[in-house]
């Protein structure tokens, strides 16, 4: 019984000197939309090779949640992938990139191409098979993101305006999630980043428009978002020197590469 | 007592109470999220509301009510005849040297983590349904099958346990009066077992509702009703599970309102299982 009181004690104070260690070493938190999350990683990874002593934590959770932790403090930065509503106004938004919707399908299916309106009828549920479309005789399974996501939002916005999409519709927590249901089902039509799209899905054209960077820019391709840095008034210090990164030539080359729309026009 | 004795004990005390009053606060704060939206939109609209559509200001949780019931029911339809066979086999037909190699590895199923059930389920099962039974494939067939699987350690532990803990001269007596081997276990001893194994099987149930990671992956989390077991639903512990990322304000209050209602659902089954196992003892 003697030894166990020394024992204990010493515990604890190893304990509290692990957490005054984490504390000085305490760095950025950015967080918020899934969508934009593995951009930001990347970004934060380039980041902080070239500033060694910078520590840059990414987290996910959703835009709406990525705004309220910077609202709290909770966040130095948020990641938004949809404008923001009036009350967030306040807020001190740059957009750091631009990202496209793709409608995708899978690969085997042989509808290349819908007009936005044949889309809205088949989210809304009204569309219900594919023979009505030119495809084989068989149910859609529409898949959707769930309530709350940026990218639905998005897709809410440009795509179904006043309706509802179909609550029969099955529903994915992330666009990784959409793309491996898309790919395993033939029959399923959904709507991921254009940034995310692999061989192993199908991109459809929107009334003859291909889903592509080029169309992008020239504004045919009309299924686009804006990618947010959120802030609680102005950056400074850290926050600013990670925002003048982000927008450097050679992070938007960057950001390129990895299928979204940069925001800057020179890039060398 | 010496001094050192008493403030170890103290301590100790204090550990256990804080578990405790983890649950009173976890309890509290559920309660304190959830309850303001019950009142705001109506417990009945609230609880047989058949429409959730949270940016609509919508909801309805009956549609996962319904689900997560029938769900569990086709676990339970599983794992009740797979779990009780392989009890009875485990514990009256195999000889105790194989039982020591087959009790772990039953154990084992139940430190599998849930989210490799439900990628399993999602690479195989669906598939499969999709392709000879139709519909999406991620369905409420699919994950009553995986969960089915799931609460079979549930099962097979506790209704083994209470095998075990009949007098023996249950079966010496029954074997004595001339009753064969199987009509002692059917007639004799799962009888006389039966408040044990009907705690596991609630048990079981209380694992199968409280489920998400898997069912998360496997369901297709659909809000509307079920109205087949091929179509895809959304349990109560997914609608929380998928959607708390993005909730803000009222729908982030309607989910903890969901969790409301499974924690009435849980401690229910929760209370009748000990209630069932208490009466055994006496």
């Amino acid at each position: 019984m003697k030894s166990f009181l020394p024992w204990i004690l010493s515990c604890i104070a190893a304990v509290s000197m692990t957490m005054g260690c984490q504390r000085s070493r305490a760095g950025m938190t950015v967080a918020g939309s899934t969508s934009v999350e593995p951009f930001a990683e990347l970004l934060a990874e380039e980041y902080m090779s070239e500033h060694p002593e910078a520590h840059i934590y990414v987290q996910g959770g959703g835009s709406t949640a990525g705004i309220e932790a910077v609202i709290s403090g909770a966040a130095h930065i948020g990641m938004s992938s949809r404008s923001l509503i009036d009350a967030e106004k306040k807020l001190y938004a740059v957009t750091i990139a631009k990202d496209a919707i793709a409608v995708i399908v899978h690969p085997s299916n042989p509808i290349e191409d819908l007009s936005l309106d044949k889309i809205r009828e088949i989210f809304s549920g009204k569309m219900a098979n594919w023979k009505n479309l030119g495809g084989p005789h068989h149910p859609i399974d529409i898949v959707t993101r769930e309530e709350g996501s940026g990218t639905r939002e998005s897709f809410q916005k440009f795509v179904m305006g006043k309706e509802d999409i179909d609550l029969g519709a099955l529903v994915q927590d992330s666009n990784g999630a959409v793309r491996q249901v898309i790919s395993s089902d033939p029959n399923s039509i959904g709507y991921i980043s254009l940034g995310l799209v692999n061989d192993r899905v199908k991109a459809l054209r929107i009334s003859g428009v291909q889903a592509d960077l080029a169309n992008v820019n020239n504004g045919k391709y009309t299924l686009v978002r804006p990618f947010l840095f959120v802030f609680n008034g102005e950056p400074a210090e850290e926050a600013k020197s990670f925002l003048d990164f982000v927008l450097s030539p050679s992070a938007q080359k960057l950001l390129l590469k990895e299928g979204l729309v940069p925001v800057v026009e020179k890039l060398d | 007592m010496q001094l050192q004795e008493k403030i170890i004990s103290k301590i100790l005390l204090l550990i256990a109470f804080s578990s405790i009053f983890i649950l009173a606060l976890i309890t509290f704060f559920i309660f304190e999220e959830g309850l303001p939206l019950i009142w705001k939109v109506g417990a009945k609209a609230f609880l047989f509301g058949e429409k959730w559509i949270p940016s609509k200001g919508l909801f309805g949780i009956f549609p996962m009510i319904l689900s997560s019931f029938w769900v569990t029911v086709g676990a339970l339809l599983l794992g009740i005849p797979l779990g009780l066979a392989c009890t009875i086999f485990l514990s009256e037909l195999l000889p105790p040297s194989v039982g020591t190699f087959f009790r772990p590895a039953i154990q084992l199923l139940a430190a599998i983590p849930s989210v490799i059930y439900g990628f399993w389920g999602l690479i195989v099962l669906v598939p499969l349904i999709r392709n000879h039974l139709g519909g999406p494939g991620m369905s409420i067939l699919a994950g009553s099958l995986v969960l089915g699987f799931m609460i079979l350690p549930t099962i097979i532990t506790i209704s083994e346990d209470a095998l075990k803990a009949l007098p023996p001269s249950y079966k010496a007596g029954a074997l004595a009066l001339g009753a064969t081997h199987w009509q002692t276990i059917w007639r004799v001893l799962i009888p006389a077992a039966r408040s044990g194994i009907v705690a596991s099987v609630i048990l079981g149930m209380g694992r199968a509702i409280g489920e998400t990671m898997a069912m998360i992956m496997i369901l297709g989390n659909a809000v509307k009703m079920p109205t087949s077991f091929l179509d895809s639903a959304r349990t109560l512990t997914t609608n929380i599970g998928i959607e708390m990322g993005y909730a803000s304000g009222d729908h982030r209050q309607a989910l903890f309102a969901t969790g409301i209602v499974l924690f009435f659902i849980i401690m229910a089954l929760n209370i009748l299982a000990i209630f069932l196992s208490r009466r055994r003892a006496h």
